[in-house]
């Protein structure tokens, strides 16, 4: 029993068929818990007021914006080397769900922003790069989009993830060159003293845990949708010749 | 190699290979910026390094679907792949030879446009050199992505998408020597950076434009 297994699409499709309600009712429970928990039963923060509270969007969609291109990238390296056809649709089937999140994540900001900054948008290294990161998303999904052939187009796709990897990150440290921020640093981290004060800090664990439930099941299922269109255009492509 | 690059290059300069397009798109580009944001020339000098980093940049995006597609229509690039010489070695040549016709022009008109510009007087140097060294990049960045994108029929505007977000710390580097130059601040750094990026560029996207192109020619 190995995690190999799944590379075979039918085992993929049953053990997902499995866990699949599992994970999207705990993730609808945990968005609904956290948010709830966020919105009404936390303090307002005493110098941002109720603004505080599109932490609960905001930061969980910048966690999967980034991780949703790590899991893209760790997918694209799978199909490389091991040529798991599973593996290459679920890096296209995680692309435009962690678009999806880059966006929320640019837009609660730009929300957060103004009232806090008093603008929507800045030329910060972090929502630059946030930015970058969306048009690496674009690149990537238009790129799946034009190229007919399914084997060269996942060739095609996952060497770009690889290239435009190294490029995002050079990209990131690049525009902290080119322009010092009004976003803050991180203040969520395992390994440091001072965090976000609990009352903030647990539902938002909460909420974090919600969008990293939501994110697996979307991309699940987006991979099983994916397997079947391929199962189907087979079927119909051998209907014609028959 | 070295006659695929005496081909290559001569196909650029003959007639019809639109060797002085890239340098006319260029002289434009600075041209509309004039027209689009006034001629205040206090206003132009402070984003004359800008706007010639733009300019140089989309005028080589502008040539790169050339590098493969016209190879790949009367399929010498197929003859090009099983000859003796590396893919590597190919898509280096290439490369090189994008950026002789491309990409060493825009360096040696770019001074003559910072006059149209007002440029500062200590940012020409640095406006070239910057250049000089940044386009190799940009040429070579742009050859991964005319290899991404060799047998696509429209594959001109997903070329521009593909490649401009890999152009972006190439600019900011390049843009930020020329604009620290041409302020006379010390350029030291981003110079540094600017030619690390330029020759890992070098190094490294070859493997991976061959790699692409060997996917593409299947």
């Amino acid at each position: 029993m190995s995690l190999w297994e799944y590379a075979n699409p039918v085992k993929f499709i049953r053990a997902t068929d499995r866990v699949l309600p599992w994970l999207a009712g705990l993730a609808g429970a945990c968005l609904v818990v956290g948010l709830i928990w966020g919105f009404f039963f936390t303090p307002d923060d005493f110098r941002q007021g109720s603004t505080v509270k599109i932490i609960y969007l905001h930061v969980p969609s910048a966690l999967m914006a980034i991780n949703g291109w790590l899991m893209m990238l760790v997918a694209s390296l799978v199909w490389i080397v091991r040529r798991h056809h599973v593996s290459a649709l679920a890096a296209r089937a995680a692309a435009p769900v962690g678009a999806v999140m880059t966006v929320i994540a640019l837009a609660t900001g730009a929300i957060w922003g103004q009232p806090m900054w008093g603008t929507y948008w800045a030329w910060d290294p972090r929502l630059t790069s946030f930015l970058i990161l969306f048009l690496f998303y674009l690149g990537y999904i238009a790129l799946w989009a034009a190229v007919e052939n399914d084997d060269t187009a996942a060739d095609l796709t996952s060497i770009l993830c690889l290239v435009g990897s190294v490029f995002a990150v050079l990209s990131r440290y690049a525009v902290n060159f080119w322009n010092q921020g009004l976003h803050q640093g991180a203040s969520l981290s395992l390994d440091k003293e001072e965090n976000v004060a609990d009352v903030f800090y647990l539902p938002l664990l909460v909420c974090m845990g919600g969008f990293i439930l939501l994110f697996i099941a979307l991309v699940f299922l987006r991979t099983q949708t994916e397997i079947r269109a391929r199962r189907m255009r087979v079927l119909l492509a051998r209907e014609r010749m028959a | 190699m070295r006659a695929l690059l005496t081909r290559d290059l001569a196909l650029a300069v003959r007639a019809g290979g639109g060797f002085g397009l890239g340098l006319a798109f260029f002289l434009i580009v600075t041209v509309l910026v004039a027209f689009g944001v006034g001629p205040e020339a206090a206003l132009l000098s402070e984003i004359a390094p800008g706007i010639l980093w733009i300019g140089a940049l989309l005028a080589c995006l502008l040539s790169l679907d050339r590098i493969f597609a016209l190879d790949q229509e009367d399929g010498s690039l197929d003859l090009l792949a099983t000859a003796p010489l590396p893919l590597e070695g190919i898509v280096t040549v290439k490369a090189l030879a994008h950026w002789l016709t491309t990409g060493l022009p825009l360096v040696l008109a770019a001074p003559f446009l910072g006059v149209l510009l007002s440029l500062p007087g200590p940012g020409y140097a640095w406006l070239f050199l910057s250049l000089l060294i940044g386009t190799p990049a940009l040429s070579v960045i742009g050859t991964f992505g005319a290899a991404l994108t060799v047998g696509l029929k429209r594959g001109g505007l997903l070329l521009s998408l593909l490649v401009l977000p890999l152009y972006v710390p190439t600019l900011i580097f390049g843009a930020e020597v020329a604009r620290r130059g041409a302020a006379g601040l010390t350029v030291e750094t981003p110079l540094l950076l600017l030619a690390g990026l330029s020759f890992g560029a070098l190094a490294l996207l070859p493997f991976a434009s061959a790699a692409v192109l060997r996917v593409n020619l299947r």
